[in-house]
Parts: C-alpha cells; sequence; structure tokens
C-alpha cells in the first residue's frame, strides 16, 4: 500500500516546493501566500463548505476519467461531456416544475449521465466502427460541445428576459438540496461520493469491471482469455461520459442553476490530474479530488491576500502530474511492444 | 460579391493561418517521429508570452521570435524528459504541460504587468510587401504582404518537406515513428532522434505563438492561444501529415476562422458558432475516414523502451 501513496506524497512535497519558488519569482512571500491558500481551504466553516462545492464535480469528472484510463481509454473529453450533461439539465430542469421533488432531482440527474454518455458514444462509436484515435475525437468533441453551448445560451435556450447569454433557472422542483442551510454545499457531493462506491464496486467485484482493467494492462491477451474486450472499452467510455455528465448537471442543478459560456474553469482537464494523483483508484481519486477542491478554494484567498493569481494552481496541478510521471517506473516492454496494433497506449495502470 | 471583401477576407484568413501553419509544422516533425505532442496549446502561450516581454524590454521583435523559439525548444526538450526518457504517458503530459503554461503565463503576466492584466500593445512586427507580387488582386496582400516571420513560415512547408521526405536524417525520423525497433538495429538513435523532433516542434510552436503576440493581436490576453493549439493537431490530421498537406489546411482553417469576423458582411444566415465548430467536425471527418485517410504513423503515442 505505501508504494501507491509515497509517490503521489512526494508528488505533492515537490510541487508544493516548486509553487513555492514560483511565488517568489513572482514577487510575492511564499509562505503568506501558501498561509492564505491553506487558511482559504480549511479556516472556517465556509471555507469547508466551499471546499466540498467544488470537489463535486472534480470528483465526478476524476472518477470518469480514472475509469476510462484504467480500461486504456484515453478520454480527454470529459470536458465536452459534462457540457453536454450540464446542457441535458438546463434544458429539462425548466420544464420539471410540476413534478414533485423526488421525481424531478432523479429525471434531471438521469439526464445529465445519458447526455455525457451520448456525448462519449460518439467518439467510442466511431473508434469502434472507423478506428478513430480517441485522443483527437474527445478533444474535438470538446471544442464543438463548447460551441454548441455557445449557440444555445445565445439563442434557444437562452432566458426568457433575453438580458444575459443564460439559460433560464431551472425549476425548484429540480434542484438538489443543500446539506445545510447556511452553507452552499448540497446533496450533490453526497451523490458524487456514491458514485465513488458504485465505481469500484464496478471496477473490483464485477466483470465487466474486471474485463475493463485487463483491456487496460493488455488487451491482447485480454482478448485472447476470451474477456469481451470491445464490450468492456466501450463500456469504459460510455460510464465515463455518463459520469462527467452527471458532475456538469449537478453543477446546474445545484449551484449556477443557469447554463452559460464558460460555464466550466476546465473541470474535465484538472480531471486529468486529479485521477493521476488518484492513482487511477476510485478511493485516491476521492482524496485527489478533495485536494485540488481545496487549492481551488484557497485559491482565491491566497490572490485576495498575497496578491498572486489564482491560476497559479494551474502550475500546482501541472506540477503534480509531472512529478508523479517522472516518479512512477517505466511500463514492462510487454505493454508497448506486444501490443502493437491494439491500441496506440494500454496505460490500464499509472503505476 | 466585391473586391475588397474577398481581399479582406484572404487576408485574414492568412494571418489567421500562419500560427496555425507555425505549430502543426512543429507537431507534424513530433509526429513523424513517433511522438504526439498535445501540449501545442500552452507552447503557443509561453510563445507568445516570452515573445511579448522581450520585445517590450528590447525594443526588438526579432529578439521577441527569438526569445519564443528558445522557450519553445526548452519546453520542448523538458516534455522530451519525461516522455523519451521517463517513457512517461505522451497525452498526460502534453495535457500536464497546458496547465502548465496557463498557470506560469498567468501568474507571470499579472506579476510583470499589474493586477488588473490590462492589455499592453507592443509596436509589433512591420509587413515588408514584395514588390510587384503584392499588388495581385486578393491574394497579393494576402501572400506577398506580410511579416518576415510569416514569409518564413510559407518557406518552411517546403524546406520540411524536402526534409523529411528527400534527406538521410528525414527518413530517419520517419523509420522511428513508423518502427522504433527496426531503426534501432539499424543504429538509428531513438531517444536522441525523438528528443530533437521535440525541440524543434517546441520551437515552431512558441513561434506560431510569438506570431500571434507580435503580428497578430500586438499584445497578450490570457489564455490568448483559445485552442488554436488544439486545431493545429486537427490541422496536421486534415493534411495527412504532409508539409504540403498541412499548408493547405491550415489555410482551410485560417479562413473558416477569419469567416467568423467577416460573416456579418457576408449575409449568411448560420450562427457564427458553426465557423467556430468547423474546423473540429472536419477533423472529426477526416478521422473517420470519409475524407481519405490519416496516415498516422504506425508506433505514433507508443513509448520506446530499448
Amino acid at each position: 500500500m505505501s508504494e501507491r501513496v509515497i509517490p503521489p506524497a512526494l508528488a505533492l512535497l515537490a510541487a508544493l516546493l516548486i509553487s513555492a519558488l514560483v511565488i517568489a519569482l513572482a514577487g510575492a512571500d511564499p509562505w503568506v501566500a501558501l498561509r492564505a491558500l491553506a487558511s482559504g481551504a480549511f479556516g472556517s466553516a465556509d471555507a469547508w463548505s466551499e471546499v466540498g462545492v467544488r470537489t463535486c464535480p472534480l470528483l465526478l469528472t476524476g472518477l470518469a476519467v480514472a475509469i476510462a484510463f484504467r480500461a486504456g481509454i484515453w478520454n480527454i473529453g470529459a470536458e465536452g461531456q459534462l457540457l453536454v450533461g450540464a446542457t441535458a439539465v438546463a434544458w429539462l430542469g425548466t420544464r420539471v416544475d410540476a413534478l414533485p421533488v423526488w421525481l424531478a432531482v432523479p429525471l434531471v440527474l438521469v439526464v445529465a449521465a445519458l447526455g455525457g454518455a451520448l456525448w462519449a458514444a460518439i467518439a467510442g462509436g466511431l473508434k469502434l466502427v472507423r478506428n478513430v484515435d480517441e485522443v483527437i475525437s474527445t478533444i474535438m468533441l470538446n471544442f464543438i460541445a463548447l460551441g454548441l453551448v455557445g449557440f444555445l445560451v445565445h439563442g434557444p435556450l437562452m432566458e426568457a428576459a433575453g438580458a444575459y447569454p443564460q439559460s433560464d433557472a431551472v425549476a425548484a422542483a429540480a434542484r438538489l438540496p443543500r446539506l445545510f442551510a447556511t452553507h452552499r454545499v448540497h446533496a450533490g457531493l453526497l451523490i458524487a461520493v456514491a458514485a465513488a462506491a458504485v465505481t469500484y464496486l464496478l471496477l473490483f467485484r464485477t466483470v465487466l469491471g474486471y474485463a475493463m482493467r485487463a483491456a487496460g494492462l493488455n488487451p491482447v491477451a485480454a482478448r485472447l482469455a476470451g474477456l469481451g474486450v470491445t464490450r468492456a472499452l466501450l463500456g469504459a467510455l460510455t460510464i465515463s461520459g455518463a459520469l462527467a455528465g452527471l458532475a456538469g448537471g449537478i453543477e446546474v442543478a445545484a449551484v449556477t442553476f443557469r447554463l452559460y459560456e464558460q460555464f466550466s474553469p476546465g473541470w474535465g482537464f484538472t480531471a486529468i490530474a486529479v485521477a493521476l494523483l488518484g492513482r487511477l483508484h476510485p478511493v485516491g481519486v476521492i482524496f485527489a479530488a478533495v485536494f485540488f477542491g481545496a487549492l481551488d478554494a484557497g485559491s482565491t484567498a491566497m490572490q485576495r491576500s498575497a496578491g498572486v493569481s489564482s491560476v497559479l494552481v494551474s502550475v500546482i496541478q501541472a506540477t503534480v502530474i509531472f512529478c508523479v510521471l517522472a516518479v512512477e517506473q517505466r511500463r514492462r516492454r510487454t505493454t508497448a511492444a506486444e501490443t502493437r496494433g491494439a491500441p496506440a497506449e494500454a496505460p490500464g495502470e499509472v503505476a | 460579391m466585391d473586391l475588397t471583401l474577398w481581399t479582406a477576407l484572404a487576408s485574414s484568413a492568412v494571418t489567421m493561418a500562419v500560427p496555425l501553419l507555425l505549430a502543426a509544422l512543429g507537431e507534424l516533425i513530433a509526429e513523424r517521429a513517433g511522438v504526439i505532442n498535445i501540449g501545442l496549446e500552452g507552447l503557443m502561450l509561453m510563445g507568445a508570452f516570452a515573445a511579448l516581454v522581450a520585445a517590450m524590454f528590447s525594443g526588438s521583435t526579432v529578439l521577441g521570435v527569438g526569445a519564443a523559439l528558445l522557450v519553445g525548444a526548452l519546453l520542448g526538450a523538458g516534455f522530451a524528459f519525461f516522455v523519451v526518457a521517463r517513457g512517461a504517458s505522451q497525452v498526460v503530459a502534453g495535457t500536464a504541460l497546458n496547465l502548465l503554461a496557463v498557470g506560469l503565463t498567468g501568474v507571470a503576466y499579472r506579476a510583470v504587468f499589474g493586477v488588473t492584466g490590462a492589455a499592453l500593445t507592443i509596436p509589433g512586427s512591420s509587413a515588408f510587401p514584395i514588390p510587384g507580387l503584392s499588388r495581385l488582386p486578393v491574394m497579393g496582400e494576402a501572400f506577398f504582404d506580410r511579416t518576415p516571420l510569416a514569409y518564413a513560415s510559407f518557406l518552411l512547408v517546403p524546406c520540411i518537406d524536402i526534409a523529411l521526405m528527400r534527406t538521410l536524417p528525414g527518413l530517419r525520423l520517419r523509420m522511428v515513428g513508423e518502427n522504433p525497433y527496426a531503426a534501432e538495429t539499424q543504429g538509428v538513435a531513438v531517444a536522441r532522434t525523438r528528443t530533437i523532433a521535440l525541440v524543434l516542434c517546441g520551437a515552431l510552436a512558441a513561434a506560431g505563438g510569438a506570431y500571434l503576440a507580435l503580428a497578430y493581436a500586438r499584445t497578450f490576453v490570457e489564455g490568448m492561444s483559445a485552442g488554436r493549439g488544439f486545431i493545429a493537431l486537427a490541422i496536421v490530421i486534415v493534411g495527412r501529415r504532409s508539409a504540403r498537406g498541412v499548408f493547405l489546411a491550415a489555410l482551410f482553417f485560417g479562413f473558416a476562422t477569419a469567416l467568423q469576423f467577416h460573416f456579418q458582411a457576408l449575409n449568411l444566415n448560420v450562427p457564427f458558432q458553426v465557423f467556430l465548430i468547423l474546423p473540429y467536425v472536419l477533423t472529426l471527418l477526416v478521422l473517420a475516414g470519409y475524407v481519405g485517410s490519416s496516415g498516422a504513423p504506425a508506433a505514433l503515442g507508443q513509448p520506446y523502451e530499448r
């Protein structure tokens, strides 16, 4: 177990040191900045609540990326998938005001997951039918989703008042409740944790999950062993999309209540860092998501108190990824050489 | 439609195309060597920032471009360390590079230019019209009344084409991309070849960013690469991974981008987002084989271990 925790822990340490260096070079006091970061994340109940809010989408998208990467599918499209999920909720959420809450909320969540799954399935279908590399197709779909959102909020989905390019607020029936009356943290966080549990069970306690993991490690061997590799890969990508879609949908249903451009601050890409840091394991992803959520929550305080741009967290995220990459052992030759002709890379296990 | 509109459109198209062309040429070299670099976006951003800072403090756009080339080359070498020397996942490393660039340029910009992040303008490169040719209708202004960096990018196309397809080093590079194991048995140093390819890729992508900052926008805005790095990836695919194809694809995508700005004058009844997503949809179609094969090198994306 320690060999799974030490590399990420080392990576975190290195990332913090390098970030302190960057802060110093930017002319601010690293100690002040990092302390502001910490207090902005953990200094008060409000801060904790903020961490909860920011963790939710990261956890879901982190799980999405983790499950795909485990199966050897490079899903870089979590960003687009979450946008489609958010769009689906923005659309349906305004139409369910007549329904009781216990019906509206699950309906809205299902629609979000479906939206994301469908978007991912486009890439999956292209891969299955035309052998299209999912790295490029998912990236392209991200941008197409962005264009779609832009078109919708300026047009068909634009609010009735027509004042801003945003969708109408979702009906009260469709909104996720807050966990505490006075703080923003919401039920979506619980759903995210439940999703982590389900993902764990799927990956480690079902045949499909076994097939996914085997396909990720060595698709040729998995196929020879009679596991349904194609089904596993498609399943992984679709479930990945569903999780990402859910992330977007929950943000609309619980936090913003509306869809607009620049809806996502790049959750789909941060999710890659989250998944890596969490070693592609649902439990690890929970911890990593909380860490990045805390970074996000603290960054605004850091910008206010220490004058260091909140975008510094991107540097921390990047450094974490690089450190994990530098520290992990090289994959054995079998995966690269013996899977020539199979999907370009078969990461399976990041370490 | 009148001639002035076409001329303006053609000129915009080439302006949009040059940074894409530079980045795509860099990516072409890397991909032919078997490495996929999705960090082009970050490289362009860093190149733009480096160019801006160098040009501002030295007053010379040449130094600006030089700074961008240097920064790009260094980042390319760093990327090569993770991806070639350590065999790390190219996709993940590329994503990290993008994140790093966004963060570093954001922090550095605010540190150097103040909290408001107000856009600063610099004198920028001046255009050097080619006598005679620049007076051709429509195409004249578009291709022959340009800054030196743009001319350099046009010239790079045949140079890279010849270097890749007709020289021995180019052949070796392509071997490394198709089958590194076989290449190694032929005495080709795979790791070194890939590293050099990545250094060139970094430098060219950063040069694309320099063009954005010095010739196009004449300033730096956070996130100014705005997805161009990913469009460059698409261009390499649509251009079937040949220098000539990349040139044509870059022009096409530049045209599609330019259409956004002129579409109101064109009276087309189409939401402008259609032009925004056009490059990406086209890429999907090419990938799906509806518009020809994409011709990926056989060992693209696979880490090589001796």
